[in-house]
This record gives structure tokens, sequence and C-alpha cells, in this order.
């Protein structure tokens, strides 16, 4: 079966540290994989090469059905292909209503012209609150996104990657900062978003990965170290050194 | 639609009816009805302030909404004062030749008249030619155009060249800053073609109403300065709202995260800036005739550096701020410069308001900084807050 996304062979070097070393890694089309690993594995630079932020030194990234390289594409271009990104630290328009928020990402052209002619329409009206819906922001769509609690905002932005309607969503530690309901709520709307997509969740919190109940991919120094479910990476020894180890102590 | 831009900028309605009953005003009690409360040269200031109020909005737009901290913008202003002031100053000096050439008992030719014209025009500077800019100065229409064109190429090739290239916040300042500059230093030279230092002058007379008196002349402009400040202010608060506003805003606030939604942020940085660069150059266009004279030092970096100051005072992010500073701080600016101000007598020192007026503005530039980032237009946000 194809891949949504082949990352081959990928190195990137800052001034002699190589954050990502000869990294491969692939995502089916309709997958939910949890990418784990301790501080500077290279997982957020890993997400930084896929959305066009970092250029590798060498290396393939290859995507979609018709096998298109990502690299020399810029984030815009990459965004309108289909893959979204959720930061780690909660980044909404602070300044705008939730409303705003979600139809400046809802899925419609991006062109400044056509934007400028923009108009509403019951069509997106209607594809807002839906997303809203699925987030639970339904009362708050008239709401400043700057007044939201900090689950709120994880919220807002995730239901800002569901309204770009990518075909694969890149989601940097998505529970920070949440109490144990909002986790809940959190992992079912991820799951029930990996049911039509590929969600990829960088996490650090075991409990949460656990919870997510998908493959799990171990980072460490910018490689895979191991790959499987969450149990079988956990009792692998290598990984109990590296990072576990690390974690615990 | 109509209903609801005006019930989403409430702004638009009431700016635009303060500035009609304000026009109204003024020609009422100007000299054109005889009452001339207001004299001919007051009407000037009052138009010129127009002009620097559309100015003003259209650098909010760039700073205050996209974030692009410009202070090269009084480079496009005074564009499109060159622009205007070519056809302005051809079409006056070629009447004037052709009436004093008219006496001679063998007609003059073409070749005689554009000579007597270059020489005229260019003698200051020790030339008589036409230079190669000076092709388009007999037609109105096309000097225009360039009004429009000029600023808005420099604007593209420019912006095009910096935003392609990342180049953002104080980076970006110091480049617009350097643009003006470099601009200036080539109006400053003789052989720029359009007069050096000299620049140019005599542009309060219009060809073709030499019989019409400035007092109507100066109502005529003012009138057409009201009437572009409101065609800019409703165009400008269109762009600002809506969708386009959203993603002008947020990339002002988060560049990088409208880049991942998708959006090419270059061409919007570029949209915009385009944009107000091409209404500076209509300002421009409409302040110069009314100031009578153009030259390179009105393009100086600090008049750009004054144009952020007015919009910071008057309040970022807001159109009606930044044209209240603007009128604001400029009539404010030629009152104590003028002479208005009475000097005060400490005694030991005597503070001449002339010398002491440019501290003055820049300790109230860091208070507003500091104590009300919001500006004069935040006022308006308390007294509707206190409505509701």
């Amino acid at each position: 079966m194809s891949m949504l996304l082949e990352v081959s062979g990928v190195t990137v070097t800052f001034d002699g540290f190589r954050a990502i070393n000869n990294l491969s890694i692939n995502f089916a089309k309709t997958e939910l994989r949890a990418i784990i690993g301790p501080n500077g594995a290279g997982k957020t630079t890993f997400m930084d090469i896929v959305t066009g932020k970092t250029k590798p030194d060498e290396g393939r990234v290859i995507w979609g059905d018709k096998n298109i390289s990502l690299l020399g594409m810029s984030e815009s271009q990459i965004a309108r292909e289909g893959i979204g990104r959720k930061f780690q630290k909660p980044t909404v328009f602070e300044a705008q209503t939730v409303r705003q928020n979600l139809a400046m990402a809802l899925k419609t052209p991006r062109g400044p012209f056509a934007v400028l002619m923009h108009k509403k329409t019951k069509t997106n009206a209607e594809r807002i609150e839906a997303v809203a819906e699925q987030i639970g922001l339904t009362d708050s769509l008239t709401r400043v996104a700057g007044e939201l609690s900090h689950g709120q905002k994880q919220w807002l932005e995730i239901g800002m990657l569901l309204a770009q309607e990518p075909r694969l969503m890149l989601v940097d530690e998505p529970a920070a900062g949440m109490t144990p309901e909002e986790r809940e709520k959190t992992t079912d709307i991820l799951k029930e978003a990996a049911k039509t997509r590929a969600v990829v969740v960088v996490e650090h919190d075991m409990e949460f990965v656990r919870r997510l109940d998908c493959k799990v991919t171990v980072l460490h120094e910018g490689a895979v170290l191991a790959e499987g479910s969450l149990d079988h990476v956990t009792s692998n020894q290598t990984v109990i050194d590296v990072y576990l180890g690390r974690a615990h102590a | 639609m109509r209903k609801t831009f005006i019930s989403q900028n409430p702004s638009v309605l009431w700016f635009i009816l303060a500035l009609a009953i304000f026009t109204v005003v003024v020609t009422i009690l100007s000299e054109v009805t005889g009452i001339g409360l207001i004299s001919t040269s007051f009407v000037k200031t009052l138009g010129k302030t127009l002009c620097l109020c559309l100015v003003a909005i259209a650098m909010d737009v760039v700073w205050g909404y996209c974030g692009i901290l410009s202070l090269g913008h009084f480079a496009f202003f005074g564009i499109g004062g060159y622009a205007v002031g070519m056809w302005l100053m051809y079409a006056r000096t070629e009447g004037i030749v052709i009436e004093s050439l008219a006496g001679q008992p063998l007609p003059p030719t073409p070749q005689e008249i554009s000579d007597a014209i270059g020489n005229q025009i260019f003698g200051v500077v020790g030339s008589s030619e036409f230079p190669l800019i000076w092709g388009f100065a007999d037609s109105l229409f096309l000097q225009l155009l360039m009004v429009i064109l000029v600023p808005g190429l420099l604007a593209l090739v420019f912006g095009w060249l910096a935003f392609r290239s990342r180049v953002t916040g104080v980076y970006l300042s110091i480049l617009t800053q350097a643009m003006t500059l470099a601009l200036a230093l080539y109006l400053f030279q003789n052989d720029s073609g359009l007069r050096g230092n000299n620049g140019l002058s005599g542009l309060q007379n219009i060809p073709g109403y030499e019989d019409t008196s400035q007092a109507v002349i100066s109502i005529v402009f003012f009138i057409a300065s009201a009437i572009a400040l409101a065609a800019g202010y409703i165009f400008f608060a269109w762009i600002v709202s809506g969708k386009m506003g959203s993603v002008v805003k947020g990339i002002r606030d988060n560049e990088a995260r409208v880049r991942f939604l998708g959006y090419h942020v270059e061409s919007y940085k570029l949209f915009i800036f385009t944009t107000t660069a091409v209404v500076a150059g209509i300002a421009g266009a409409l302040y110069y005739p009314q100031a009578g004279i153009i030259n390179p030092g009105e393009i100086a970096p600090i008049a750009s550096i004054y144009l952020a100051v007015w919009v910071a005072i008057g309040g970022r992010g807001r159109l009606y701020g930044a044209a209240i500073g603007a009128a604001f701080v400029s009539l404010l600016s030629s009152w104590f410069t003028g002479g208005g101000a009475p000097n005060i007598n400490l005694g030991f020192y005597v503070i001449q308001w002339t010398d002491w007026w440019l501290v003055l503005l820049g300790f109230s530039f860091v208070a507003v900084t500091l104590f009300f980032p919001k500006g004069i237009g935040g006022l308006f946000d308390l007294l509707v807050r206190k409505q509701q």
C-alpha cells in the first residue's frame, strides 16, 4: 500500500550538531501515530522539515499519491498540499474571535484576491459550527480567543487544524497543561480525526500516549530507535536505557 | 451587504459624518462665501492636514494592522507630489512662454517654445534640456497616472525584494529609511532632472485657471482632499474588515502561524504595502498643489518617522486614531513652530517653542508609548464602553 508521507535518509545539521541523523519514517493514509523521545531527539525538527520550515541537508520527503517532493516547497504551499500543524505552545490569534480564527483556517481559496472578495456563506458558517461542535467551543464562537482557557486554546488550535481539512495532521504536545478531563476529550478528538486522515502526535506524556492506543515511534538522537505498540517499545531495553531511564531519573 | 459593512464598522459612518460637517462648516466660513472667518491660507493648511490624515491611515494599515513598520511611506507621498507638480509646472510655464513669444513678428516654432520652457524650468540648475522623465509632463492624464503607477511600482519592486527575503521588524524599517533617504539624496542632485534642491514651485497656480482666485482654488482642493480622505477611509475600512482583515491582523500577530495555515504571507504583505503606497501617492498629489512647493527635503527620512509618530500618538490599529493623530500633531506642530504658542519666560531662561517643540513632541511620543499604547483613539473605546 502506498504511503501518504515517506521520509527517507534525512539529515539536518545545525552548527555541526546533527539534529536529525539519517531519519526514515513513513505514514499511512489513515493512521494515528505517536512520536516520543527525550528532549533533543529531533521531534520538533522532524515537524519543521515536513512543514517546510527547515531544509534538510540530505534525504527525501515524498508526499501523496503523485509522489511529489516537499523539499523546495514553501510553508504555505505545503500547508495547501494538506499538511496541518499544531504548535507546542498554543498559537491562536488572540486578538480575534474563535469564529474568525476558524474562518481563517477553513479550507477556502488562499489567494489575496479571493480573500479580499470573500463573502460569508451559509455553507462555510455551517462548516465552522461543525468544527466548533467537535472541539466543544460552540458557545464560545463570538468570544475573543485571548480570553479562552489554556485547554480551550489548545482545542481551538486543533479545531483550526480540522477546519483546514488536512490529509496529515502534525500535533505537537496537544495535552500539555491540560486537566485529566480535558485530556480525555483531546484523545477523543484526535482518534476521531485519525479515522479519515493521518494524525501524528508528538507527546512527552506516557499516560496520554497509552490512551491514544496507537503505533508508537521512538526517536533518539535524530533517528528512529524503535517502533511498535507502546508495550512493545517500552519493553525494549535500549528504549528503557536512553529514554525511560533518563525520564525517571 | 452594505448594512453589515456599516454595522461591523460603525466608525466609518461617524468619521464620514464628522468629515462632512467639518467640510461644510469650513467652506461656509471661508472667503469664498464672503464670510471670511477662515483665511485662505488657513483653508490651505486644513486641506493639507486632510491629505496628511489620508497618508496616516495608509500608514496605520501597513503598520497598525499588518505589522510592517515602514519608515518610508512619505517617499511615496512625495513622488505623488512630484508627479502632479511636473504637469503643473510644465503647463503653467508653457502658458507664460507662449504668451511672451506671441508678440514676435514671426510665430515661434514648436522647438523654440520647447527650448524656452526648458530654459524657464531648468535654468535654475544650469540646464535647458528636458530630461527623459519629463516626457509625459505635457499630459495631465499621464502625469496623474504616474501619481498611481510610480509609487505603486516602486513599492511593488521594493516590497517584493524585501518580503521575499523575509526581511522583517527593525531590519525592514531600516531598509525603508534607506529607500527614502536614497530617493531624497538623488533628487537633491541638480542633474536628477527634477531641479535639485529647488524642487518644483508655483504649484498653487493651476494652469487654465489663472483668473480664478486662490480663495476658490483653495476650497476646491480642500473639498477634493476631504473626498479623497473619505474614500480612502471607506476603502481601507473595507480591506481591514472581513477575512482580509483577519489574515492581515494574523500576519501582524503571528506571521509563521498564518504561513502554516496555507496563506502566502509575502503576497499579502506586498498587497498591503503597495496599496498603501498608492494611496500615499494620491495624498501627496493633493497636498503639494496646496503647499505650492515641493523639494527633496519633503521626503527626508525624518518625514516618514513623523508619520509613524502621528499614528502612534493617534492610536495604532484603528483608522480614525491615525487620522486624529495626524491632524492633531501636525496642526499643533504648525502652531508651535509657526510662532503661535507664546514663549515661556522662566526668568533665567526663555523657552522658545520653535526650538523646544521637538522636545515636547519627543516626550509626548515616549509618554504615549509607555502609558497610553492605544493613543488618542483609545479614548473612544472608553466612551463606547461607558455607553454599553
